[in-house]
């Protein structure tokens, strides 16, 4: 049975089409994705689905429930790891667990019990007397998470858990996310990065404009969207759509950006030793393996991050 | 059974018996958890500073005002007018304080509200929750103060202990309202303006230092506008022993206390709707 259904899903803000009918089906157990640029209607999205926006249009059930009249039962069940943090600063570790745990009724003794292991899983346990606002940007993003698992949640909502974070505490929260979702956490998050989706999501939809342009596993949409491999080349020029010629009929696709080549063939080596022989000498060249954000640029004509 | 009935815009209601999460009560433990870490200075700010003034302004100014055998204010030392109008003046205060920068922190610079949103908690269960808090925060001040003032005779008799709950309605008289401002405004910088032109002439000129009749006509009856004129008529009927020298009939007291009730409870309501159009959007 899918936790998330959506058909025709659709959001305004006034004459701002944020999400403009989305159908979506997400499994239990499943670490599925939203990807797409700033605006692309992710976030609004979630917020739907964690109701606490209302539904604009079509339809919406969250674990069988209606999110228009059974708000407060399915946010009983869900985790929400929000893009701003949204902890008490002036409250400890410790007692920001607390008083989130009491907003969904948990018991004091409850509490007690469940926050020991939350801290271990957050890493936090010395800091559990600290003030948050002591706290670096990752620890508090776990504090965050561990917060959003303190009612056992069927579902765990994150967006963008890893935005702001300096790539060690990327590294660990990933860690951490992966240890959930072995432990079959339903992981549902909106994702700016390409190297995390790849990584965390089974499977995820591509947005762009509140619309979803694609979708499937990683894998399946650098197949269908990329080549095997990229060949990318830069030349010192300031524009390099006038390198454009150089590089013709020796890849599948050529993406032209403002500061690179991007050949999308299946053997970037081999295109790579045809340049070569061209006498096209580029000041640099990299072959890669073709990653999401290259799906991302052939859907969008846009790069993710910009 | 029936299905649970619904409110506008997503905002639920459940079944009696069938409450989801913490409600009403985890809230208040919030803001309660919060002002346990500062309790100490807002001693300061709520119990000493009227304390003062009631020191400053009805012992000092008083010892002017009233002359032996003559009193300014007929048959009441000034010091027990000063009190009887403090004890409702600072739970206004209070009040002001407690609804205004720390609500729209929760809403815009904590987010304590979002983070409240994602749980099984609902807009009205935020409103009731730091109503109930503000309530007891009110409570506390009013008691220490009138236990002090009664301590030192400013206040007499067992009645002048009715100060306390009158006091506190008058603080959501206006606690209400100001939070209802609260959840709509855009920025904070209105507060220092209802700060400096609202509450600070509203605290001089509701009767707390003299009686709205020296004021000029038009002047006291817009003094009667300002739910603090009626808190204070009706602590000055019962704080000031028996038998009471500035006596209130029963009619009017009912009335009085219903324009208190009439502020605190449009602040609620309008507070529920404002905070709702705010949050859930």
């Amino acid at each position: 049975m899918a936790l998330i259904e959506a058909a025709g899903l659709r959001k305004a803000f006034g004459d701002f089409v944020a999400v403009d009918g989305i159908d979506l089906q997400i499994s239990a157990g499943e670490s599925f994705g939203f990807l797409g640029p700033n605006g692309a209607g992710k976030t609004s999205t979630m917020r739907m689905i964690g109701c606490t926006s209302p539904v604009g249009g079509g339809t919406l059930r969250v674990l069988g429930m209606d999110p228009t009249t059974q708000a407060a039962q399915i946010k009983a069940r869900l985790g929400v790891v929000p893009q701003q943090d949204a902890l008490d600063e002036e409250l400890t570790v410790a007692q920001n667990l607390a008083v989130f745990g009491r907003y969904f009724g948990i018991s004091r003794a409850e509490l007690y019990r469940k926050s020991g292991p939350l801290l271990q899983f957050a890493q936090l346990t010395e800091k559990a007397g600290a003030k948050v606002d002591t706290l670096s940007g990752g620890m508090k993003r776990r504090l965050t998470i561990a917060r959003a698992l303190i009612n056992d949640p069927s579902i765990l909502l994150l967006d963008e858990p890893t935005t702001g974070l300096d790539p060690q505490a990327r590294h660990i929260l990933w860690d951490r996310l992966f240890r959930l979702k072995r432990e079959g956490v339903t992981l549902v998050l909106t994702i700016h990065y390409m190297d995390e989706a790849e990584q965390l999501c089974d499977r995820l939809v591509v947005m762009d404009h509140g619309r979803i342009v694609a979708h499937g596993s990683p894998r399946e949409l650098i197949r269908t969207y990329a080549s095997r491999e990229v060949l990318e080349v830069r030349f010192d020029v300031p524009d390099h759509a006038q390198k454009a010629a150089d590089v013709d009929g020796l890849a599948d696709r050529v993406e032209v950006l403002a500061d690179r080549l991007l050949l999308y063939t299946h053997d970037g080596d081999a295109a790579l030793d045809a340049l070569t022989d061209r006498g096209v000498h580029p000041q640099s060249t990299l072959v890669r393996r073709a990653s999401l954000e290259d799906v991302f640029l052939r859907l969008t004509g846009r790069s993710l991050v910009e | 059974m029936s299905a649970p009935a619904t409110t506008r815009e997503g905002d639920v209601r459940t079944r009696a018996g069938s409450a989801v999460g913490g409600g009403w009560r985890s809230v208040t433990a919030y803001w309660l958890t919060l002002y346990r870490r500062i309790w100490k200075s807002t001693v300061i700010s709520s119990v000493l500073a009227p304390l003062l003034y009631l020191a400053g302004m009805g012992y000092g100014l008083g010892a002017i005002i009233d002359a032996p055998g003559r009193t300014a204010v007929p048959g009441v030392a000034y010091v027990g007018f000063v009190a009887t109008g403090l004890v409702a003046a600072q739970t206004m205060m209070t009040s002001v304080a407690e609804t205004t920068y720390n609500v729209f922190g929760a809403i815009k610079w904590q987010r304590t509200y979002h983070a409240m949103l994602a749980s099984p908690l609902r807009v009205v269960d935020l409103v009731r929750g730091h109503v109930a808090y503000l309530a007891l925060r009110l409570l506390m001040v009013s008691t220490a103060f009138a236990l002090v003032a009664l301590a030192l005779g400013a206040m007499r008799g067992p009645a002048a202990l009715l100060t306390i709950p009158i006091a506190v309605l008058g603080g959501l008289a206006f606690g209400l309202p100001v939070y209802a401002y609260t959840a709509g405004t855009a920025s904070d910088e209105g507060f220092n303006m209802l700060n400096r032109f609202v509450i600070m002439p509203l605290f001089l000129f509701s009767g707390t230092f003299f009686p709205i009749s020296q004021l000029p006509q038009v002047l006291e009856w817009l003094a009667w506008a300002s739910p603090l004129t009626h808190a204070i008529t009706l602590t000055r009927a019962v704080g000031l022993g028996s038998p009471a020298p500035l006596p209130v009939e029963g009619w009017q007291a009912a009335l009085h206390l219903a324009y208190l009730l009439a502020w605190a409870i449009g602040g609620y309501v309008f507070g529920v709707r404002r905070l709702r159009r705010r949050m859930v959007v």
